[in-house]
């Protein structure tokens, strides 16, 4: 009885949420015009998303009202379809596969994609074509990124993919990418931003393309509902008023709008089959495979020698010198490895600007050095100090001590734990796609994102991770075991 | 005959604490002088001094001609001299692990030396030979037993042909059949002109194989 009167209570208290607010998803990270913190009252957002849902919220009726969940923009699609709110707004593209994968309603806005470049390229980059061997930034997962994919085939430029649309620009002017394709509200929020004439944003746009809400594949009858409240804010000028406010109404919004009252919009066709779509993306797969294990190697060399440099400074170095290694090795290991691919790729670009994947080998370099540093003094501290006597009593130098003494049997201690780091390293790379690289894990991100499910590529992804791995375990086990008892 | 190893009231504290206070000896060419008395007494002390392995606070210690004065150890370079002239077995033999039975020989006379790899190989092998080691040469230490790992000790400090041999607790890990053994070899390198000083807290050992015995008591 009780049970059961709380069990109505319970129903009774979510009905009543459901039927009076309209949870909808958003990243307020993206900032205005979309959807950014109030300055005033940073516990709101504010943007013409916040006022779209909140006329969404309005039109469904029964007073509802609009509540926001922050989501990061990538992970939208996912959030929407787990249930963490009813649909999704926050310059959502609509593409073939969120069609495929979700329910989507009518487009709202009209935007182009639109390249920025360096007012000294202006003679020379018109199109995409001049890109040739150039580099291209954008946003990862978004339709810019495929054109670009699509035209690093055709044209062979290089896509550059961030995780976030302020990068781009900066990194433009300061000449780490040639240019940037992104939606021409970003691209005017930025130039705003930078200052009028920092770049340049060609006319003549690469495409265009539609926000949409995005609500759970399930959800398509509250997906119909949204669509009426969107058109009825189409011919009540509501949405215009909206778009108006927030500086982003063009006439091709005008167009848009009678298009989709007449009924023709043409909404994106759904893509291709999904097995097609992972044999498509095996060569890319491959490539960041690729990217991981050389960035991996070329960071454990870096480790390696850096590494055995703060050691012997720790073990045979003046007092000085030892202080400053202790330091470095207890800084460096004292705070996060992403942290130190900020400093590096973005901290340090006012004195040296450096390429990402020099930058990623060495923030991860010189972050696996600390570590390495603690293995060697370890391994040279463990060799035995009466056989170190032992060679001075038979006139070995220090540096023949280290050389043929200590220096071998320290190896030795230090193979396996230095192969177990290895395979740490191999999948701490995967942090430097915060820094444009895209390496396996990124990649394997704009891979689901682009399938619409994290299943397979999951899967391929932990393959290719294990393939790396597993063999250097087994290694780093055989060395235990035939060095292991050798040392002891 | 002139004293091959001389060590004139020796002295070596631990922050306020006499380890060592007026330790007087001579070892002569030719014989072996063992250092006696109880366990803590200092007498590895002694030795690892005269190896100048560690630093001491009074007296002199006189090498072949190469004298060794109180204070800081000197740096290596200005110990080559020292170096050549005696060679020291550890009580725990302290063999290079990574290295087998001949290379711990040869280690030595190949780097330090400079002799040839045939060279240093034949020098080994004589070396392991007359220690009766020889079948060992191609074993890892971790494979040979106290008595084995001892005698190849023995032959790697013999390898560059020290005038002076300091051997620290030599009978320790060995059982009477092995220490009468012991004595025996130790008698037949001393016939080349060479001095033994040896540390032993066993009395029988010393009698029966030292030509005199040193007995260091406790210091007060």
């Amino acid at each position: 009885m009780i049970a059961a009167s709380f069990l109505l209570i319970c129903l009774a208290a979510q009905g009543g949420a459901d039927s009076s607010v309209l949870v909808w998803g958003g990243d307020a990270e993206g900032g205005a015009p979309f959807v950014e913190a109030d300055a005033a009252n940073p516990s709101r957002v504010r943007g013409f998303d916040v006022e779209i849902a909140e006329r969404i919220a309005r039109g469904l009726g029964g007073g509802r009202s609009a509540r926001f969940v922050q989501v990061q923009w990538s992970n939208i699609d996912q959030s929407v379809e787990r249930g963490d709110f009813a649909i999704g707004l926050s310059g959502v593209e609509d593409t073939p596969t969120r069609r495929a994968r979700h329910a989507v309603t009518l487009p709202y806005f009209e935007f182009r994609e639109v390249l920025a470049i360096r007012p000294e390229d202006q003679e020379r980059i018109r199109s995409l074509a001049d890109l040739r061997g150039r580099r291209v930034a954008t946003l990862g997962a978004t339709i810019a990124y495929d054109m670009l994919l699509a035209a690093r085939d055709s044209t062979g430029l290089l896509p550059v993919s961030y995780d976030d649309d302020v990068h781009p620009y900066t990194d433009l002017m300061s000449g780490r990418v040639d240019a940037v394709l992104l939606d021409h509200i970003i691209a005017q929020r930025a130039l705003r931003r930078l200052g009028g004439t920092a770049f340049v944003i060609l006319a003549h746009e690469v495409a265009t393309g539609h926000y949409v809400g995005v609500l759970a594949r399930a959800d398509s009858v509250l997906r119909d509902s949204v669509d009426a409240v969107l058109r009825e804010a189409m011919r009540d000028g509501s949405l215009e008023q909206i778009l108006r406010r927030w500086n982003v109404w063009d006439e091709s919004q005008g167009v848009l709008f009678e298009r989709v009252l007449r009924g023709g919009v043409a909404t994106q066709p759904a893509g291709a089959p999904v097995a097609e779509r992972v044999i498509a993306y095996l060569p890319s797969l491959a490539r960041a495979a690729g990217v991981t294990l050389a960035a991996s190697v070329l960071s454990m060399a870096l480790a390696v020698i850096v590494g055995l440099a703060l050691a012997s400074t720790r073990v045979y170095g003046p007092t000085w010198l030892r202080v400053v290694a202790t330091i470095y090795v207890e800084v460096v290991r004292g705070t996060p490895l992403l942290l130190q691919l900020f400093v590096i790729y973005y901290g340090l670009s006012g004195v040296v600007r450096l390429p990402a994947f020099l930058a990623a080998v060495l923030a991860l370099g010189l972050n696996y050095a600390a570590y390495e540093a603690e293995i060697y003094r370890g391994a040279l501290q463990a060799v035995a100090r009466a056989q170190l006597e032992a060679a001075r009593t038979l006139g070995f130098s220090e540096m023949q001590i280290l050389r043929l003494i200590r220096g071998p049997q320290a190896l030795r201690y230090a193979l396996a734990p230095m192969t177990n780091d290895f395979v740490a390293l191999l999948k701490d790379s995967a942090l430097v796609s915060v820094i444009t690289v895209v390496e396996l894990t990124k990649q394997t991100a704009i891979f689901a994102t682009n399938v619409g499910s994290w299943v397979i590529p999951g899967i391929l992804c932990a393959i290719v991770y294990l393939a790396m791995s597993l063999p250097l375990a087994q290694l780093a086990r055989r060395l235990e075991r035939r060095w292991g008892g050798h040392a002891a | 005959m002139s004293a091959l190893l001389t060590i004139d009231r020796l002295g070596v504290r631990y922050g306020a604490r006499d380890v060592l206070r007026g330790l007087s000896l001579e070892v002569s060419r030719g014989e072996i002088v063992a250092l006696m008395g109880p366990s803590g007494v200092g007498k590895s002390t002694a030795l690892r001094a005269v190896a100048a392995l560690q630093p001491f606070d009074a007296g002199r210690i006189v090498i072949d001609g190469f004298a060794l004065a109180p204070g800081p150890v000197p740096p290596e370079s200005r110990l080559v001299p020292l170096r050549r002239r005696v060679g020291l077995v550890f009580q725990a033999h302290a063999l290079f692990e990574h290295l087998c039975v001949r290379d711990n020989v040869t280690l030595a006379l190949r780097h330090v030396l400079g002799r040839s790899g045939a060279e240093a190989d034949a020098t080994a092998s004589q070396l392991l030979e007359t220690l009766d080691v020889a079948p060992r040469a191609d074993a890892w230490p971790r494979q040979l037993s106290g008595g084995e790992a001892q005698r190849v000790a023995i032959a790697r400090a013999l390898a560059p042909d020290p005038h002076l041999l300091l051997m620290d607790e030599p009978t320790a890990a060995l059982d009477p059949a092995r220490r009468s053994t012991l004595g025996a070899t130790l008698r037949r390198l001393c016939t080349q002109g060479r001095g033994l000083l040896v540390a032993t807290h066993d009395g029988e050992f010393a009698r029966a194989h030292a030509d005199r015995v040193v007995t260091l008591e406790g210091v007060a």
